[in-house]
């Protein structure tokens, strides 16, 4: 059967938004709220692009004088903080947040306007960096800014605060957003999805929101006690004051190792998805690839020392780190194997989403290489600081999660917007992203290894460097030429596209069951799963539970481990107050750069906002 | 590639007669309450680890001259905090038997206790013999402390609201639900403060 017009027409008016601006400022509608983050997080990585070209410009002739030090110091800071905090690990959250609860059959996030709350609080931070840039007050530290050279000491003026409170906007934001993708997959899944049958996609994001749950407070920690060193003259970081520069560096990394693998595990899942379909047959080892997750997710925090082996701390420490980290590769190795015992025993049919996973395979294994050459303490005391750890990591983090990404877009493209994106300049803009990467960042291995330190904004003729250089260069404009291709062919297809139907690559998972573009309550009826494929049941009809309400917003609950369904609970409606929250909070945050009494002061209108949101409509209590 | 509409439904069960609540763990809001937590937990481990290892790079610890760290009022506190939790619970059963004037009452009982105990506070802080600008220990003492704080007052602001809440309203499952929740994060904060006591007043005193 077909769901009734009238039911769909319901369905239509309890959840839509306000027209105009009302409903655009206060939907809590999950793929709403994930498109804008994934936009903001695009146009960023645009911008982010646009200062690496000038950098390999500056870099790509000796003694170049288009930037001067402190530009140059600007503008890698700046990609950095960039493309780590505001791009790489929001993206990921906001492809949760657009997929959990389609792929859940489900008709929003576990808490609507949490998600809300969490895209304005992101804006905020993106806003602080880049107007305080447009202000000249970048920061000018690279992304992570040890002391002491950010303490007060060393860095005068407010760019390493605006730094650090930027930190603080993006990680509150994070956090919201991990808690409400983590509790959506344990307690919303369609009766029948049990962990047993959960989709490699959801535990990816249950995996990566976990990591961020336990790995980001450390940052927070860190960056506050920078903030307080700075502000209130506290002695964390000074030694002369009893305080010890290093702790920085092991909060920092307690982090910020875990932040690798939370932007790589969600790419896993992308892959793992796009693989399943493009091979048409059930993913190979789905226990192995789960199994993996789980053990990269725990192995990931023990292996934060492994960026300190150059400031000299005990053999013992620095050998246990190396074993750790080489064995995490054992896990990462096993996941690319099932993806290519998938492939090798399906069909394959190379559409683009699937090139881009063979793009990641290549280039990821080649990062994950060179990964392990740098594991080793003795040999990476050669390799730290120089430009073999540019392209290592940017092999790692471009390969391993970029690619997959760009896979993952224009795999789940026609479900946001009901049309096809051109095949052909997909092609194009793979060939040349992926053409242009590898020219671009492999020769910086070797440069490494010539001894060209990182962070140098020029060097003298000379040195054997230069051709090298310049094909990094031209590797780099090819690739960025390749990434406006891209948004081109996006841009295009949005407005011209082919119409895509509701499942153009014969999906396995359950976001491919309803209409696309997903209209804004996802699915008539709530899906029952009996497999980790439903949608390959045979073309047969899709069995389905009636009985949650279409006159009101209201989702279901299930068990944790067998999804048995518990109770229906009501959902969110549209509100202004996580806007308000969040502006409440973002003023408390930049004005606690100033001053500590902002966070007292500033505490009132954040719990005068958070009252507003948090207080019940419900009758007054009749007192006669 | 196809076009064809979305696959067609076979409805095959009917959902309408689950309850529209619940309570404890099978509950939606306790998992994000828990969330939180996790979060919060997280960061005052990470703050002790930091107290550790700034007393591993110490010599002497505290460093010679700072004082230790008073122990009348931060005894008092913490005995006055433990036994929060008995009224604490208390209430914590009433919102489970939907006891509506009792939890409203239980509630603004919680919120003097919340006065009381930021009261306490105060004094503690009067007495940790050492300002946090003084040195690396007196920056990790305060740190800790003030994270603790920060805990209790907006636990007390969160009782406050929902005291304010529940007398003006007729209560529904949602709000014994919320009322719970709130009772489960003020027993997080008495059971965060236990360890961090005996690192803040024991540690430097015992090692």
């Amino acid at each position: 059967m077909r769901p009734e017009q009238t039911r769909l027409d319901r369905l239509s008016l309890t959840w839509r938004d306000p027209p105009g601006l009302w409903g655009f400022l206060t939907t809590v509608d999950h793929k709403r709220i994930a498109a804008r983050y994934i936009v903001t997080a695009l146009l960023l990585m645009f911008l982010a692009g646009m200062l690496a070209l000038d950098m390999r410009w500056q870099l790509s002739t000796p003694e170049n004088v288009r930037m001067g030090p402190q530009l140059y110091n600007e503008s890698f800071s700046l990609h950095g903080s960039t493309m780590l905090f505001l791009v790489s690990v929001p993206v990921m959250e906001a492809m949760a947040f657009w997929l959990v609860p389609l792929m859940l059959g489900q008709r929003n996030m576990a808490f609507p306007r949490l998600g809300a709350f969490s895209y304005w609080l992101y804006l905020g931070g993106v806003l602080t960096l880049w107007i305080s840039h447009a202000l000249d007050i970048t920061p000018d530290l690279g992304w992570f800014e040890y002391p002491p050279l950010s303490g007060p000491a060393y860095a005068p003026g407010h760019r390493a605060d605006i730094w650090a409170q930027m930190i603080t906007f993006t990680e509150v934001a994070a956090l919201a957003a991990s808690v409400n993708v983590a509790a959506t997959i344990l307690k919303m899944r369609p009766p029948g999805m049990t962990l047993a049958r959960m989709p490699v996609f959801l535990w990816a994001m249950l995996v990566a929101s976990i990591m961020t749950i336990l790995s980001m407070p450390a940052i927070m920690l860190v960056t506050s006690m920078l903030i307080a060193d700075r502000l209130v003259s506290t002695h964390f970081f000074s030694p002369a004051g009893g305080g010890d520069v290093l702790l920085f560096q092991h909060l920092f990394w307690f982090f910020g190792h875990p932040e690798v693998y939370i932007i790589f595990v969600p790419a896993t899942g992308f892959v793992s998805a796009i693989v399943e379909t493009f091979s048409r047959r059930p993913l190979f080892g789905h226990s192995v690839i789960v199994l993996a997750i789980l053990s990269i997710g725990a192995l990931a925090f023990g292996l934060w020392v492994h960026h300190m082996f150059a400031v000299g701390l005990p053999r013992l420490g620095n050998n246990f780190y190396t074993a750790a980290s080489m064995a995490i590769a054992l896990p990462a190795g096993l996941q690319i194997f099932c993806w290519i015992a998938t492939i090798w025993s399906g069909r394959p049919w190379l559409a683009t989403p699937m090139l881009w996973v063979i793009g990641f395979v290549t280039t990821f294994v080649i990062g994950g290489l060179s990964g392990v050459m740098t594991a080793s303490a003795a040999l990476d005391l050669q390799l730290t600081d120089s430009y073999f750890i540019v392209a290592h990591f940017h092999y790692v983090l471009v390969g391993g999660a970029m690619f997959p990404l760009f896979g993952a877009f224009c795999y789940w493209y026609p479900k946001a917007t009901g049309r096809m994106m051109s095949e052909r300049w997909g092609r194009i803009a793979f060939a040349l992203i992926v053409g242009g990467f590898n020219l671009g960042f492999f020769p910086m291995h070797l440069l490494g290894l010539l001894g060209m330190p990182r962070r140098v904004y020029t060097y003298p003729a000379g040195m054997g460097w230069e051709r090298l250089n310049q094909v990094a260069t031209l590797g780099s404009v090819i690739a960025v030429a390749g990434g406006l291709v891209f948004v081109a062919n996006a841009l295009v297809c949005y407005w011209r596209g082919a119409p895509s139907g509701p499942d153009p690559w014969g999906g396995s998972t359950l976001e491919w069951a309803g209409e696309a573009p997903a209209p804004s309550w996802n699915l008539a009826y709530t899906p029952m799963v009996d497999s980790l494929t439903p949608m390959w049941n045979g073309a047969a009809p899709l069995r389905v539970a009636d009985g949650v309400a279409i006159e009101r917003r209201e989702v279901l609950i299930t068990s944790v481990t067998d999804a048995d369904p518990l109770y229906r609970q009501k959902s969110a409606s549209p509100s202004i107050w996580p806007l308000l929250s969040a502006l409440a909070v973002s003023v408390m945050f930049i004005a606690s750069i100033f001053t500590p009494w902002a966070i007292v002061v500033g505490a009132v209108p954040i719990g005068a906002a958070l009252t507003g949101w948090f207080w019940p409509q419900r009758p007054r209590r009749n007192r006669g | 590639m196809t076009t064809s509409p979305p696959r067609p439904f076979e409805v095959v069960a009917d959902l309408s007669s689950l309850p529209s609540g619940a309570i404890g763990a099978r509950h939606l809001v306790w998992w994000g309450n828990i969330g939180f937590m996790v979060i919060e937990g997280t960061g005052f481990a990470l703050a002790a680890a930091a107290y550790l290892y700034l007393m591993t790079q110490s010599a002497v610890w505290p460093p010679a001259g700072d004082a230790l760290p008073g122990l009348l009022w931060s005894g008092i506190f913490t005995a006055a905090l433990v036994l929060s939790t008995v009224p604490n619970l208390w209430v914590l059963c009433c919102a489970r038997a939907k006891k509506a004037a009792a939890v409203r009452w239980g509630m603004a009982g919680l919120v003097l206790i919340g006065l009381v105990l930021m009261a306490l506070r105060g004094a503690e802080f009067a007495h940790l013999g050492v300002r946090w600008d003084r040195d690396g220990y007196g920056s990790v003492l305060w740190l800790l402390l003030v994270l603790h704080t920060t805990h209790i007052v907006t636990e007390w602001a969160e009782c406050a609201v929902q005291a304010v809440w529940l007398f003006t309203h007729e209560i529904g499952d949602d709000q014994f639900s919320d009322v719970e929740d709130n009772a489960n994060y003020w027993s997080f904060v008495v059971l965060t403060w236990l360890p961090l006591y005996a690192l803040i007043y024991w540690a430097p005193r015992a090692l």
